[in-house]
């Protein structure tokens, strides 16, 4: 079996699974936020649920319209922590004091190698990058989950993707993603799962992983996952101590298709709109003006990120035309970058740094794009109106290529950029 | 279980941003969020799908976000079914989850035209173009999962199971 099977023959206390098959299995963590967690109170409610199965096992964060920007919102909230009070949830994270769920979730040491995860929010599949099988459900499902602590799953098939070769110089793991997402389509990888290998994954940071894991649902897939590794044991010290065997997938195991790339000569990747498979090398796009720029979100508001971006930008202004808009991805993330002076380098250039939220990324709040303005977002989505306006425009690129166009208030080749 | 409508159609790639725009997921009331479907594409849809319609589309239908408000928006609009050529899995669920019968159908939208009056029948899983009297295969649904349909959603479906 490959890796994604082990984890669901082990979750549905079998010997074996394979593609195709429905299996019900016990879930290890359920983590909701505030815009999909009120509906999955109402529905819990609605089922004639009371007590939840484990409130040791659900997470609670509010990340989506943080803090409250209307009374709407605020309402959520109230729901949200009355919710969590009633039920004995501790593991709640109250406006300033996580982040963005998937970040505050692998952080905050929620998420473990082997274990089985599922997120009322389709980038639950970040949490590949530890080893865990995370997937995106709705609402209504969660209702189920909370009150029985089970889900029917279909067993994926796995596309294996292999990559070798050294990265360039400003060269990130979300070039290879929005690589891999122009390679295989928006519409792909709909209900499998995506097993990410090779030298350049083994070589790759934590925090690259969750960026390549992270996007593994805009090919439509189920879940992306790396082996956990001694890095991933790394990590987790000091956030969970883990005595578990790593589940990895055996020699014979299948794949329904593998892919082999060679990352040693890929450009910066820029996904352009309406949709996110729209992938092109910068230099196809490069000296389109932009409006704004963003750098933050699920998927490069990390450390690594920031930091990468404030080289770009250090000593540089944001370009006059251009409105820059920094948010770390959680409270973590902001203190250190706080340490380091990298929030200085930023707020010295003339960005706005604002705190931890999905805001911008996903046109709740913060950061709204007016009729017909372009964004480069380091963020996963650039469907039509996602940020805001209709007619505006956003391109997905990394924290580099992001930060490089703030300067220069076109899009740019990060390379091209003194650093 | 057999619903019937006129077909309003659309492309590949309807993603959950133009289903209901992100700026109206503060709105749990299923109303109100009919109000706004498929507002980013179709701003006169709440108007068009009074009647009772048939959403049909093309490939990788309710890509993107897994909020529910999606399907909701679309059910409490008077769609009475979605037929596509593929899904995105968390909206298909999802659908399924809040009582809003979905059919894969490959070719779909190269037998039926706007305002075709379409009849999907869920346990046999085909729908007749009544107007062209033709009639197309989809993949039909496990039992399982026609019984949370039949029950209207998983909320009655588990209700109706913890009653017994």
């Amino acid at each position: 079996m490959n890796i994604v099977e082990k984890i669901l023959a082990r979750a549905s206390g079998r010997k074996e699974v394979s593609p195709g098959e429905i299996v019900e299995a016990e879930v290890d963590m359920a983590m909701v936020n505030d815009i999909t967690g009120p509906l999955a109170v109402e529905a819990f409610r609605k089922m004639g649920a009371e007590k939840v199965w484990d409130p040791e096992k659900i997470v609670v964060v509010l990340d989506h319209q943080v803090p409250a920007e209307s009374v709407n919102s605020a309402n959520l909230h109230k729901i949200m922590r009355a919710f969590a009070d009633e039920q004995g949830i501790e593991k709640f994270y109250d406006v300033g004091v996580g982040g963005v769920c998937h970040q505050v979730m692998v952080e905050d040491g929620h998420v473990t190698p082997g274990s089985l995860i599922v997120g009322a929010d389709s980038h639950t599949c970040t949490y590949g990058a530890l080893g865990a099988f995370g997937t995106g459900i709705g609402s209504t499902e969660m209702a189920a989950v909370f009150a029985t602590g089970k889900l029917w799953f279909r067993v994926p098939e796995t596309f294996k993707i292999e990559v070798n070769g050294q990265l360039q110089k400003l060269i990130t793991p979300k070039d290879l993603i929005l690589y891999i997402v122009g390679m295989i389509k928006a519409d792909g990888a709909i209900y499998k799962a995506l097993e990410f290998t090779g030298e350049t994954i083994s070589n790759m940071s934590i925090s690259g992983r969750m960026t390549l894991c992270n996007m593994a649902v805009e090919v439509g897939a189920k879940t992306g996952i790396v082996e956990a590794d001694q890095k991933v044991l790394e990590y987790l010290k000091g956030r969970f101590e883990s005595k578990s065997v790593l589940p990895s997938s055996d020699a014979d195991a299948e794949y329904e298709k593998t892919f082999e790339i060679d990352a040693s000569g890929l450009e910066p990747q820029v996904a352009t709109p309406y949709s996110v498979d729209n992938v092109k090398p910068v230099s196809e796009v490069q000296g389109t003006p932009i409006d704004q720029a963003f750098l933050g979100s699920c998927t490069n508001g990390r450390l690594e990120d920031l930091e990468l971006a404030a080289r770009l930008i250090e000593g540089k202004r944001v370009h006059k035309n251009v409105r820059f808009i920094v948010q770390p991805a959680s409270r973590k993330v902001y203190l250190e970058a706080l340490r380091r002076g990298i929030i200085e380098t930023f707020l010295r250039a003339g960005a706005y740094v604002g705190g931890p939220s999905c805001g911008p990324c996903f046109g709740g709040h913060i950061g709204v794009l007016g009729s017909g303005e372009v964004c480069i977002s380091s963020s996963n989505r650039n469907f039509r109106g996602r940020m805001g306006a209709k007619d505006g425009k956003i391109y997905l690129a990394s924290p580099a290529t992001v930060a490089a166009s703030a300067v220069k208030g076109e899009i740019t080749d990060p390379r091209a950029m003194e650093v | 279980m057999e619903v019937s409508g006129k077909a309003v159609k659309f492309g590949d790639n309807i993603d959950t941003d133009v289903i209901i725009p992100g700026k109206y997921l503060v709105y749990t009331d299923p109303k109100e969020l009919a109000k706004h479907a498929m507002e980013g594409v179709r701003p006169d849809f709440y108007k068009v799908a009074a009647e009772g319609v048939i959403v049909v589309a093309g490939r990788n239908f309710g890509c993107g976000s897994s909020r529910e408000h999606a399907p909701i928006a679309l059910r409490h609009a008077n769609v009475k079914c979605v037929v596509a050529e593929s899904f995105a899995r968390i909206f298909f669920r999802n659908a399924i989850n809040i009582g809003l019968p979905v059919l894969e159908c490959p070719n779909i939208v190269d037998v039926v035209e706007e305002g075709d009056l379409l009849k999907v029948d869920l346990e046999k899983g085909t729908v007749l173009v009544v107007n062209k009297n033709r009639t197309v295969k989809g993949v039909r649904l496990p039992k399982f999962i026609l019984e949370i349909l039949n029950d209207g959603g998983l909320i009655e479906h588990v209700r109706r199971k913890l009653s017994k």
